[in-house]
């Protein structure tokens, strides 16, 4: 048999011509390959998300209701009236209560998975916490609004152990309490707390898995007691875990406008101001302004996680 | 003789970094050529650049006398053995070695056929339905080898084909290469740090230091006569004497390497310089003494059952002078 | 970490118990709800149990129709966010190139950011842009968070998909597009598949940026959202929130099977 040619021509066919055209210049493959998404990221997203912010520095005539397409502070400056400030007040206080929670919480169950839970089990704690991380924000939100209906579980539980007068108690204190739980901040918390809960567990998990067991280990060694070893060695390692899994609790926190809408007391989150705002209100420039009080803080605080190594643990 | 590959002033920067660098090579057709050097001399990215997976920041390459510069890995006759193995972990053990066919659309009926002769060659006829993860590391490589060969390369290229691989099959493996690349005929190239490696298998071999090929030559060559300090010194252990020290030992005033197994040991005064014995390390098939001689220390291997000096005795040193080998300073 | 034959102290293995429950047993009491007989308010514990409410449920158009919407912006936004979520994976992981942190944090910003602020910055650029409310300025919002969905699973596996494998196969005579087919997509085709049923299951529930995107649209969410704001039908609710729950929670299961089995696999190969 003949030998075959060293170097093959070209196959026919506009599939081979292209691949090899495409070969030859890695550089336009590459550009091919982000042109759509960031086309779509960039125009559809960053575009409208640029739009946004514009606006923020447009006003709005007191008198007509129109938007006043002039670059101005004056939307900012109302941001910092006392009701508006109020809102980012409480809605910063709430997703930093929430956080300190969900972190306190998500510690156990972190713990366990990442140091004790071995195969299957390991498998079922696993998705014992994606299961309700991924399934339907509404449904979970509605479970809670079955949970603390005046008629609901929560009470006839509370009743049955002769625990009412402890809720009426915690209800009669002024500012988180109120006439039920569904419509005091207590409410709102401790549905955020639940819906944000697996968002906190994740991260601190993987953080928690890359502390060494003999790190543990070496620490009793060294006369630590478990409540040491946990203080000085565990919770410093699983801190950028917390950082992470917070970045998450914190933002969503910021952010959201449902739950405090169906739990909670008629005063607005940041979320509600916006969605009042650009609605019934038509005030786009300050609720584009509000939309900037999350960006900000979140910026600060990725700025800040950064410097603590949070990222390699997300 | 034909010329299988061919390099003229080749390099290959990767930013400020030259890691081949105006490399001329010819490489005939049915050789069985190594690349030897340390890591990061250049000898990979040579491989690579044959392969097509690298082109050339300069020069010239040619593989059967055709211009090789632009043209795509997938359209070289050149199959290559990749040191990972890298065999597809989504197909069976016949797939794997069927892909080559099966891309330029053989049918399946002659694929599979090709493919199992290509097995029994590598002696793992029957594997063929297993899953490479179910194989172990020498059978993976017969795998990867099969694979690359039932394209009927014109050129072979083994990316440190040994190097996973335990001592005792690493030599099984260097004898069945070699067979092998004998009965095929094809030009097989490989890579290597291991110097055994490359003067038990090759024909000839490159030596590459820092980007450029340093010497080229049978194995014979390279090890008796080394062209510079770099290559006595990387190729087995040599005595590198500095030009003085030639001098001082009969030779001309130059660099030059002395093997020491070519030294023997005599009496004192009676060889051709004297010294005292420094150290001795013994290797089981022989004894390395270290022997003071004229401020330096020469190394000399006193072949098992002789009886070994010890250490502070006198010594003679004696070889024949065609052993003193004057090199290049470089 | 090898700590086995320890065993958990007895409080950290409570309270991981009860952070556990505390996670599932809410879920669990919806389900208990679609049985009640009671449709005027939620007293626990039921005063009886019925399967009526399903049958009812079943013959209500509002819900089909909110469903079908649903199911089809899911399925397109997924569509759109695979293309777009393994190309940018792909050229992220073939090569390092200038502006690829950039691009990793364009993927990621829309989960970053609050849901809210995607929602009322695509709505203001449609009232900019005169684009009116459809089906299709659902989907733009929806395929826009589900990328990073798709990105996340994808660039997890290329990282392990080794580089000398696309060698091979380049070097086996296969050219770009016969190796994308041959051996990039079945090596990444399970967790591209994970990576389209969550950002299914990512849209299908997604409430917050498609109030702004939707108009007068209904999704199942935004119905399920109207029904909590003014509870009107109750027990039609509350068994529309089980389906919810079972129409997610298959998804995610079998992404879970797909990357496990995936991770299972690509192990075997080091």
């Amino acid at each position: 048999m003949a030998a075959p040619a060293a170097l093959a021509a070209p196959r026919p066919g506009l599939a081979a011509r292209t691949a090899d055209a495409l070969w030859r210049r890695p550089g336009l493959t590459l550009f091919l390959m982000l042109t759509p998404p960031m086309l779509w990221l960039g125009i559809v997203y960053l575009g409208s998300l640029f739009a946004l912010l514009l606006q923020s520095f447009f006003s709005i005539d007191e008198f007509s209701g129109l938007i006043v397409r002039e670059l101005t502070l004056k939307t900012y400056g109302e941001l910092l009236r006392p009701a508006n400030f109020d809102i980012i007040i409480r809605t910063v206080t709430m997703a930093a209560a929430v956080t300190v929670a969900a972190a306190i919480l998500a510690f156990p169950i972190a713990y366990f998975a990442a140091r004790y839970a071995r195969g299957r089990w390991k498998a079922l704690f696993y998705l014992g916490v994606m299961l309700p991380l991924w399934s339907s924000y509404l449904v979970k939100v509605y479970a809670w609004k079955l949970i603390l209906a005046k008629e609901g579980i929560l009470t006839y539980i509370l009743d049955g152990l002769g625990l009412m007068p402890v809720l009426e108690l915690l209800l009669s204190v002024p500012v988180i309490g109120g006439t039920s739980l569904s419509v005091s901040y207590i409410g709102t918390f401790l549905v955020f707390l639940y819906v944000w809960l697996p968002f906190m567990i994740l991260p601190m998990q993987a953080a928690l898995e890359r502390v060494p067991a003999s790190l543990i280990e070496a620490s009793g060694d060294l006369g630590a007691t478990p409540g040491q070893a946990l203080a000085t060695v565990i919770l410093p390692l699983a801190l950028p875990g917390v950082v992470a899994g917070s970045i998450f609790t914190f933002s969503l926190t910021l952010g959201d406008y449902i739950i405090p809408q169906i739990v909670g007391s008629s005063r607005l989150f940041i979320g509600q101001a916006v969605y009042a705002h650009q609605g019934t209100a038509g005030n786009i420039p300050l609720a584009a302004a509000f939309t900037v009080v999350p960006i900000v803080i979140m910026g600060v605080y990725l700025w800040m996680a950064k410097r603590q190594g949070a990222f390699d643990a997300l | 003789m034909t010329t299988a590959v061919l390099f003229r002033q080749v390099s290959r920067h990767f930013g400020p970094v030259r890691a081949v660098d105006a490399v001329d090579l010819d490489i005939a057709e049915g050789e069985f050529f190594g690349m030897l050097g340390p890591s990061g001399s250049g000898k990979t990215t040579c491989l690579r650049l044959i392969a097509g997976f690298e082109q050339p920041s300069a020069g010239h390459i040619e593989i059967f006398g055709e211009t090789a510069e632009g043209v795509p890995p997938y359209r070289r006759n050149v199959n290559t053995v990749f040191q990972d193995y890298a065999l597809f972990p989504h197909l069976n053990v016949l797939d794997n070695v069927a892909y080559g066919l099966m891309v330029r659309k053989v049918p399946r009926a002659e694929r599979h056929a090709r493919a199992e002769e290509a097995l029994a060659m590598v002696k793992l006829a029957g594997y063929g339905a297993r899953r490479p993860a179910a194989l172990s590391g020498g059978q993976r490589q017969r795998v990867a080898l099969a694979r690359a060969l039932v394209n009927r390369p014109r050129v072979l290229l083994l990316d440190e084909p040994l190097g996973a691989l335990d001592l005792k099959l690493r030599e099984q493996m260097q004898e069945e290469l070699k067979a092998l690349q004998q009965s095929l005929g094809i030009t097989f190239v490989f890579v290597t740090h291991d110097q055994g490696e490359a003067l038990s298998m090759a024909d000839r071999v490159a030596v590459f230091n820092e980007g450029r090929i340093v010497q080229v030559g049978t194995p014979q060559q390279i090890y008796d006569r080394p062209r510079t300090r770099f290559v006595a010194d990387f190729v087995g252990s040599s005595n590198v004497l500095p030009p003085a020290l030639t001098r001082a030992l009969g030779g001309p005033e130059a660099w030059a390497s002395l093997r020491p197994e070519a030294l023997r040991l005599t009496a004192p005064g009676a060889g051709r310089v004297s010294g005292t014995v420094a150290g001795l390390r013994y290797l089981g098939a022989a004894t390395r003494i270290g022997v003071a001689v004229e401020g330096a220390t020469l190394a000399a291997l006193l072949p098992a059952g002789r009886p070994a000096p010890t250490p502070g005795e006198a010594v003679g040193l004696d070889w024949d002078p065609a052993a003193l080998h004057p090199m290049e300073a470089g | 970490m090898r700590s086995d034959g320890r065993r958990a102290p007895l409080g950290l293995t409570l309270a991981a118990a009860g952070g556990l429950a505390f996670l599932h047993l809410p879920i669990l009491l919806i389900f208990l709800y679609a049985f009640t007989t009671e449709d005027k308010s939620y007293q626990f514990p039921p005063p009886g149990l019925t399967l009526k409410w399903f049958a009812v449920a079943w013959g209500r158009p509002d819900v089909w129709a909110a469903l079908g919407l649903s199911l089809k912006v899911a399925a397109v936004s997924t569509a759109i966010a695979l293309v777009l979520g393994t190309l940018c994976a792909a050229a992220v992981s073939r090569s390092r190139f200038f502006g690829r942190e950039t691009v990793s944090l364009l993927v990621i910003l829309p989960i970053a950011l609050p849901g809210i602020i995607t929602g009322i910055a695509l709505r203001s650029a449609f009232s900019i842009a005169e684009i009116p409310f459809s089906t299709w300025t659902i989907i733009l919002g929806h395929a826009t968070f589900c990328v990073v969905v798709v990105y996340n699973n994808a660039v997890a596996r290329f990282r392990r998909l080794s580089g000398s494998l696309i060698e091979a196969s380049m070097d086996l005579g296969a050219d770009g597009f016969q190796t994308f087919r041959h051996v990039v997509l079945p090596n990444i085709g399970s967790a591209l598949l994970a990576g389209g049923m969550l950002a299914f299951a990512l849209s299908f529930d997604e409430v917050i940026v498609t109030t702004f995107t939707a108009g007068q649209q209904q999704t199942l969410p935004i119905w399920m959202l109207e029904e909590l704001v003014r509870p009107r039908q109750r027990p039609v609710t509350n068994v529309v929130a089980v389906a919810v729950v079972l129409v997610t929670f298959l998804p995610i299961l079998a992404a879970y099977y797909l990357t496990r089995d995936g991770e299972h696999v690509a192990g075997q190969g080091k």
